[in-house]
């Protein structure tokens, strides 16, 4: 009833071509824009923002960055924690190398030596398709993880091995208190979704989804399968390094290798195919499942005043965790944003379905 | 949108949660790990913090007639999740916390001088933080791993009768691959350089279950000796690893945090001769945690079992928590008895800690620790310590009270503090900031 959109007619190519081509699209964007823009800043309590948005914004950039290489390259990738950490420890180093350096210049700079860490561990995915290039992109990660505990050069000779930065800004405004770095990790984000949107309908992301659905194929109608594999590692990788400076910067300040392990890795890929594969939408949904879930699992205890032991509490929540992702691959393996997707086609019908 | 009602719906139940808050209830957060690799020797700790708080509910009403509550959060020892905790605990009005890990102590040391919140590590974290000039925030009481390793030294050294006679010999450091492990490792450097012993490095990948390749190594370098600086399961699979290689378990030695009954019990013969730092004494004897048994346990609000009453981590965790409790105290001296105290207010507490013989003796604590106190320039009172041995079936005390070598341990802290406050531009405190 609500949703329909019925009488509104497309005059220029320009108008049918836009992200949301439904004015009902853009109006709900738009709230959600105002919602994050403004009314979290005003209203959300300093534990919202600094335990759950921050946290849900750079893994949801992350699962973005992932997403553009699982989703639409179709290149298993189990190197994301090595890609974050490339980024993290590089814009580090930037940061405490080059004095005065303004902050989102080291920012991007991480992202872009993450960039030739993901091409130079891309190359093998001119020859090795599938799980043998997931094995791959986990040597990534186990290299990556080694230079980060064994070159002192890495850590700036941290004894201890862990690094922080301290006393963030952009141009004289400090990202210290939890509304700022939100706000900043929120401005990084949506720059970057809105990138990656039109980076995957344009030219280059189709020849990414063509290169996904069948490479043989794409190379025979043109497709330069060097090309379009190692932009895609290129694109995924900067992102992803960005996310994974974010992440040291500004949510954690002090870091240590643990923070980009291999765990982290499969967390991204289970949010990416939890969230949906092929969707800007779905690497929202997959992060908020997997960092937002477990949180609100841990709490509902405490939030009904139920004393429950701590170690059952714990495990609880990691039983329903689990027994919620299966459940949802097996409602629907195609992730939540095909969940979300079929909810618009049925709301599209509402209330007089055929 | 759904991200906008998951805001909404969290923003409600927060703001429901915070209504619980009472007046006159000190709030302890109690950030644990039951669950995970590190669950054997964490849980311990965690019972112990909890049935002191009991205890002193039960027995004296409180501080003052302050009553004390808290909440505990699994951390499961993960950085971000034990990040998680804190900002979860912060909101309900924390005024101290013991993060029971390094790396969380590391990242919360950013944040403990914004939030106003003491961080209290006792015999863990950053080994600089023991200076308060830099480290105003921090609590490093009761030893560092710095001076851990300095009597770990001393004490190879007195077997080998005399510091001098460690010229030649080999020590290898079988250590926890991560900021816990490799802290201790300038300091060894240090005095491998004063007394010519070789050091040898030897990393074990995080958690620790899987040390072959280490052990393997073990034997092909033949220390002299190996310092173990594991926690968790590690530490009981690196004995077992001994056990199979061969290496004699006497000339073992492992840090407080690889010198308790979870790291040995599963081991039990295999592991006798294995030596330890001890902290704290252990045993039912002392006098609170007879009043923990009686007070706790006999009303059946025991938070473990009763057979892990005053073993060693489980009488670690009662020493946190009263030298926390103890500091609230010292703090209502100054701002008022029977008032609850905020973070600033036991910072100050714990800055101002004055516990001689006779006050512990009073606490219950007489022969489980020395006295200890501290000041704004000494945030970690004291660093008496005793090595323990493994007898295959309980903990004997071996050495009598040592101390780490202050003409080493000074320059090297001072260094690193100051290092530290560079890189984070912080300025060393004024004497003005110390009254305060």
């Amino acid at each position: 009833m609500f949703y329909r959109e019925n009488g509104q007619f497309k005059t220029s190519y320009r108008a049918d071509q836009q992200i949301f081509p439904i004015v009902q699209d853009r109006i709900a964007m738009a709230l959600l824009l105002a919602v994050a823009l403004v009314v979290v800043p005003l209203t959300a309590p300093e534990y919202l923002l600094r335990a759950i948005l921050i946290p849900f914004l750079i893994l949801s950039l992350a699962a973005l960055g992932l997403n553009i290489l699982v989703g639409y390259c179709g290149q298993i990738s189990l190197g994301t924690g090595a890609f974050m950490a490339v980024g993290a420890y590089a814009a580090y180093n930037f940061q405490a190398r080059i004095d005065g350096l303004p902050l989102i210049v080291s920012l991007l700079l991480g992202g872009l030596c993450a960039t030739v860490i993901g091409v130079l561990f891309g190359i093998p995915s001119l020859r090795i398709k599938g799980l043998y290039l997931a094995v791959a992109t986990l040597a990534a990660q186990f290299f990556v993880d080694w230079a980060c505990l064994r070159l002192p050069w890495v850590t700036n000779g941290s004894t201890s091995g862990s690094v922080g930065v301290a006393g963030l800004n952009v141009m004289g405004w400090p990202i210290q208190s939890p509304v700022s770095k939100y706000l900043f990790c929120l401005a990084f984000v949506l720059v970057f979704a809105l990138l990656a949107k039109n980076l995957v309908r344009g030219h280059i992301g189709r020849e990414w989804m063509a290169m996904r659905d069948m490479d043989v194929a794409a190379a025979v109608i043109g497709i330069r399968p060097v090309y379009a594999k190692l932009t895609a590692f290129a694109v995924s990788s900067f992102i992803v390094g960005v996310a994974g400076a974010l992440w040291g910067f500004v949510h954690l300040s002090t870091w240590e290798p643990a923070a980009f392990g291999v765990n982290r890795s499969f967390e991204l890929l289970f949010m990416v195919i939890i969230g949906g594969l092929g969707s800007i939408m779905g690497s929202f949904f997959g992060a908020a499942f997997i960092v937002v879930l477990p949180i609100v699992l841990d709490n509902l205890p405490y939030w009904f005043g139920i004393p429950v032991d701590t170690a059952l509490a714990a495990h609880l929540a990691s039983m329903i965790f689990g027994a919620l992702i299966v459940f949802f691959l097996i409602v629907e393996p195609h992730g939540l944003a095909r969940l979300w997707s079929m909810a618009k086609e049925k709301l599209r019908l509402w209330p007089f379905p055929h | 949108m759904k991200l906008a009602s998951i805001v909404l719906a969290g923003a409600a139940l927060l703001s429901a949660a915070s209504a619980f808050a009472q007046a006159k209830e000190q709030f302890f957060p109690l950030l644990v790990y039951r669950t995970g690799p590190y669950a054997p020797n964490g849980t311990p700790w965690a019972n112990g913090k909890q049935d002191y708080l009991k205890m002193i509910n039960a027995r004296d009403g409180g501080v003052n007639g302050v009553k004390l509550t808290w909440e505990e959060c699994e951390t499961g020892y993960a950085t971000d999740k034990g990040v998680e905790c804190y900002e979860r605990l912060k909101s309900k009005g924390a005024s101290m916390i013991d993060p029971q890990s390094t790396g969380i102590t590391f990242a919360l040391t950013d944040k403990a001088p914004i939030d106003k919140i003491p961080l209290l590590t006792l015999g863990y974290g950053l080994a600089a933080s023991q200076d308060g000039g830099v480290f105003k925030w921090n609590f490093e009481l009761m030893g560092s791993y710095w001076t851990a390793a300095d009597v770990l030294v001393q004490a190879i050294g007195k077997r080998e009768g005399g510091l001098d006679k460690l010229k030649g010999k080999k020590i290898a450091l079988v250590y926890h691959d991560s900021p816990f492990g490799k802290e201790p490792i300038p300091l060894l450097e240090e005095r491998s350089k004063m007394h010519g012993f070789e050091l040898v490095k030897i990393p074990v990948t995080a958690p620790g279950v899987e040390q072959k390749s280490a052990w393997l190594q073990v034997r092909q370098q033949r220390p002299d000796y190996v310092l173990l600086w594991g926690w968790g399961v590690m530490n009981s699979s690196a004995l077992k690893e001994a056990q199979a290689t061969g290496y004699p378990r006497d000339r073992m030695y492992g840090v407080w945090w690889s010198g308790a009954e979870p790291d040995v019990k599963d081991v039990g013969e295999g592991a006798k001769g294995y030596n330890a730092l001890n902290l704290n004494s252990s045993g039912t004897q002392p006098k609170v945690i007879q009043d923990i048994l009686k007070y706790v346990h006999a009303k059946g609000q025991g938070t473990g079992p009763k057979d892990e009453v005053g073993s060693v981590l489980y009488t670690r965790g009662v020493i946190i928590q009263m030298l926390g409790i103890e500091a609230v105290r010292r703090a209502q001296e100054r701002f008022g008895k029977g008032k609850v105290m905020t973070g600033e207010q036991v910072r100050w507490g714990l800055e101002n800690l004055a516990l001689d013989q006779k006050k512990l003796d009073a606490l219950g604590l007489a022969g489980v620790m020395r006295p200890l106190s501290t000041s704004c320039i000494d945030h970690m009172g004291s660093s008496w310590v005793r090595v323990h041995t493994w007898d295959g079936s309980k903990w004997n005390f071996s050495s009598d009270w040592m101390q780490a070598d202050e003409q080493i341990l000074k320059p090297m802290v001072r260094a690193a503090a100051d290092k530290y406050a560079a890189e984070k531009k912080i300025t060393r405190r004024t004497p003005a900031d110390c009254q305060s």
